[in-house]
């Protein structure tokens, strides 16, 4: 499948091993990669249809380091592509192949655990889950939780805002980083906000935090930690049709009840997950819901009452509430391994991620439907209920010699329908270069080229992971330029003051 | 006596937007103006008021989603919000009182550029973390758009939020979307007497600590604790925490806080109407109204460090102040007019920003209103700036020299 990458610059590749031989001054001995075998593990990131060996690997272990290797990149006019664990669903960490790939995972110490403040401060290569365990013992946890946090970084989830099951109630990743130090493509380490709630002057983490390694290179990270919940319950409840669900979803949230968490699965879905996990789901209904409630027990307790009545009244088939720590884990058991499940029952499969109004979400399933005839491949649903976020997985087979390639027609169906009905392309796994092209669905030239300005204020050479984000790459100088109307004093009918 | 331009509607600001940036002349932005007199005091050719760029164009209580007009009454929001028992969970402070002005007339634009958020902020997050989209015109007198209606949204940069707290230096925002949450069903306050600012920090950490899911945590020394009604009579220090939800939760959480908060004090309880009433006078900093122009100073912390800041500003400068966000804030009121902006800074040398909010022109003609940025941040502050609003038209400034 062609994918269009910014043109290779020639000059670079030509003087490979000199700009190896000056990495190496900067991260000595096993820092800088070269051999093609020792970097094929970063040819890729979780898009695996995509692979593009880089040509330079680069694997720093101090802000220092990061800040020289960026600095001499800068000079010479190289292109960089930041990593963390090369998990990404979106190919935001494919590498290019007259770029250095620089490697954040030696950057894997926890800092500090500030529990009189709540706040963690963390290196980016830290793992998701590796920050909660390292306060697990105080009873305290990090909220965000991907689906991949065992083996995904803080950084990366820095750079993709990152949410999960829970951030219906707790947040995305933005809503919990308090601070970042980012390193410019320049070399300049930046220090924005700290333990404080607020960093003051302009809001730079909002557009640090989702910048795709676009905006610089995350070298710590300062994040909310919060005391775990009393306790948590989960009901697990069967729809006999997707629309008596999605009705279910809209009412518990019309009564005032935000749970810590609310997924759906589809009957395909369901069926793959039973077959591989056995976690006990009915096999006989079209939707599941899975709810769960935490907090003080009293309030679990109660909203869990409230909302299996709200369930029952739109029709559950069946219905049934966790007792226990262990049978909570078990419900989301099946749910967890939906993705390795549908990996079970096809060769390969294509994760999509966008985000609809909820209320969208029958009329969506329904239109998916039609495309897994019309393109003549399967498809399981996933579904972050809560906030309105689809996960379709279209299941293919790369040896078939076109299926990868109707896979992603049906995928860009999708997301151009999750806009049409007033969604986005993207609710968690980020742009990439799996969505870059089509961003034009949703945003106009003038609206991304207010985008790119904002790029070119961070590095206005453009050398920090081009190709990825946005369709078409326009020099810093060509965007600032400005077009000036004719003087007309505007709205003259109109009385001044 | 600047002239004023009042857009009806985007397309009229785009174009006196385009117009002041062609013949360079700069724009004063306001929503209804009750926020102008914070910021660093600067002369501008024109005012823009985008007050007639009103109402609300999209409210869907069960998808918690609000688009309005940016110049919108925020009280009109609020309103609507109501009657559907849902609210805008940050808690947005109102600071036409303490500027010596009317209540109830900001608007919603106002509000997402100053950023305002109220006690909630501790559990809700700030304003920020709750506008998913907006439409704004640029200094490039360009009309667009970022971010969606939906609160999981990564496609692209997240300017919505970019532009809260911006003060109108980047854009004029012409609608907002908002997410919307369901309002508290009840409401309590457990109050510990009588706590030195210091032991009142670590009450206010010990709480946040816990799973009890306080929403509000603040402090207010005897002097200050005097100035509001409703805790008036207890005629002492007050260390307050808000309870919200359901009555049996509110129950069951505030025995496990008195539990752990005995020990430090004398106890007592705002029933939910008192409590509305108390957390209302800290959200406005309402102690601080009346107080003329003499210079009051918002200040953001860590939290743990509150009492610090707070012992150091009071014993440098006779301030009186009170702590909100478990301390990760304190409102400072100086005695007079003047701003004693070195002893606010030396304070802060340790971490942390302050901002001057209320003071005389005269002096915010001089003072460093915003805290000062280190040397990288400002040239990527200035940078910013110019991407948005090269010819430097909006509100130049405003925040900063040259910005």
């Amino acid at each position: 499948m062609s994918l269009v990458m910014p043109e290779l610059d020639r000059a670079v590749l030509d003087r490979r091993a000199e700009i190896a031989a000056a990495l190496r001054k900067i991260v000595p001995g096993e820092g800088v990669i070269d051999s093609v075998e020792a970097m094929r593990p970063y040819e890729s990131d979780g898009l695996t249809a995509y692979r593009t060996p880089p040509m330079l690997v680069a694997l720093p272990e101090t802000t220092a380091q990061v800040s020289e290797v960026l600095r001499y990149c800068h000079a010479e006019g190289i292109k960089v592509v930041p990593r963390g664990a090369g998990t990404s669903l979106s190919g935001g960490a494919l590498p290019l192949a007259d770029g250095v790939l620089l490697g954040l995972a030696k950057f894997n110490r926890i800092l500090e655990v500030d529990y009189e403040n709540r706040v963690a401060v963390v290196q980016p290569g830290v793992t998701n889950l590796g920050i909660t365990k390292a306060v697990e013992a105080a009873g305290f946890y990090y909220a965000p939780d991907p689906s991949s946090q065992i083996a995904c970084t803080i950084g990366g989830n820095v750079a993709e805002n990152s949410g999960g099951v829970h951030c219906l109630k707790y947040g995305m990743t933005m809503n919990n980083v308090l601070g970042v130090e980012l390193v410019l493509m320049t070399g300049e380490v930046v220090r924005v906000g700290g333990k404080g709630f607020d960093a003051g002057g302009y809001d730079l983490l909002s557009v640090i935090v989702g910048s795709e390694g676009l905006l610089g290179v995350v070298t710590e990270v300062t994040v909310r930690i919060l005391k775990k919940p009393e306790t948590a319950r989960a009901l697990l409840v069967g729809f006999p049709t997707s629309e008596a669900a999605g009705d279910c979803v809209a009412k518990i949230i019309g009564a005032g009840i935000i749970p810590g968490g609310m997924e759906m699965m589809d009957r395909p879905a369901i069926h793959a997950s039973e077959d591989f996990a056995h976690a006990g789901y009915p096999l006989d209904v079209e939707a599941l819901l899975i709810v769960e409630l935490d907090g003080p027990a009293a309030e679990c307790n109660h909203l869990l009452e409230r909302v299996s009545e709200i369930a029952r009244a739109c029709g559950a088939t069946t219905s049934r509430a966790s007792n226990s720590e262990e049978e909570r884990l078990k419900f989301w058991a099946g749910r967890k391994a939906a993705f390795p499940a549908v990996g079970r029952i096809s060769p390969d499969y294509y994760c999509m991620d966008g985000t609809i109004p909820r209320a969208k979400l029958p009329l969506v399933l329904a239109r998916t439907r039609e495309l897994s005839e019309k393109y003549k491949l399967r498809v399981a649903n996933v579904f972050h209920a809560g906030d309105g976020n689809l996960h379709p997985l279209i299941l293919y087979d790369a040896n078939q010699s076109d299926e990868l390639e109707r896979a992603e027609k049906f995928g860009a169906e999708i997301l151009k329908l999750c806009v049409e009905v007033g969604g986005v392309l993207t609710g968690e796994h980020g742009v990439g270069v799996e969505k870059r092209d089509l961003m034009p669905t949703m945003f106009s030239e003038v609206d991304l080229a207010h985008q790119e300005r904002l790029k070119c204020a961070f590095d206005d050479k453009g050398l920090l992971n081009p190709g990825k984000v946005f369709p078409k790459l326009h020099r810093c100088a060509e965007l600032g330029r400005m077009h000036i109307r004719a003087g007309k004093l505007p709205f003259p009918d109109l009385p001044r003051f | 006596m600047t002239d004023t331009l009042k857009p009806r509607d985007e397309r009229d600001v785009v174009e006196a937007v385009a117009w002041a940036a062609g013949e360079e002349k700069t724009l004063e932005v306001v929503g209804r103006g009750t926020k102008r007199a914070i910021g660093r005091a600067a002369q501008t050719d024109f005012t823009l008021d985008a007050s007639d760029i009103s109402g609300i164009v999209l409210y869907e209580p069960e998808e918690l989603v609000l688009s309005v007009r940016a110049g919108t009454k925020l009280a009109e929001v609020e309103a609507a919000l109501a009657a559907r028992r849902q609210e805008l969970a940050f808690e947005p402070a109102d600071f036409g009182p303490l500027l010596g002005g009317e209540a109830g007339a900001g608007t919603v634009g106002g509000m997402l550029a100053a950023n305002l958020s109220g006690p909630r902020r501790i559990k809700a997050g700030a304003a920020r973390d709750h506008a998913l989209g907006v439409k704004a015109v640029s200094g490039r007198g360009e009309a667009f758009k970022a971010g969606g209606r939906v609160v999981k949204n990564v496609t692209g940069y997240d300017l919505p939020k970019l532009l809260a707290g911006s003060w109108g230096t980047l854009a004029v925002m012409t609608e907002v979307t908002l997410k919307v949450l369901p309002a508290a069903e009840d409401v309590a306050t457990v109050v510990v007497r009588g706590l030195a600012d210091p032991q009142a920090v670590e009450a206010m950490s010990a709480a946040m600590g816990t799973a009890c899911e306080v929403s509000g945590a603040a402090h207010l020394p005897k002097n200050v604790a005097a100035r509001i009604p409703s805790v008036a009579a207890l005629d002492s220090a007050v260390t307050a925490f808000r309870l919200e939800g359901i009555a049996p939760s509110i129950a069951y959480r505030r025995e496990k806080l008195e539990a752990l908060l005995r020990p430090f004090g004398k106890l007592d309880l705002l029933p939910a109407e008192d409590s509305r009433a108390f957390w209302h006078s800290l959200r406005d900093a309402l102690p601080f109204a009346g107080g003329g122009e003499a210079a009051v100073w918002r200040i953001s912390t860590a939290p743990a460090a509150g009492a610090r800041v707070g012992g150091a500003i009071a014993a440098a400068t006779g301030a009186q102040l009170f702590y909100d966000w478990a301390g990760g804030l304190i409102w400072v009121a100086m005695p007079d007019e003047r701003p004693h902006e070195t002893a606010i800074r030396e304070a802060l040398a340790g971490g942390g920003h302050a901002t001057l909010v209320r003071a005389s022109a005269a002096v915010r003609a001089s003072a460093a209103v915003f805290e000062p940025l280190t040397p990288d941040l400002a040239a990527l502050t200035r940078r910013i700036k110019e991407s948005f609003d090269p010819k430097g038209i909006l509100n130049p400034g405003r925040m900063y020299a040259g910005v």
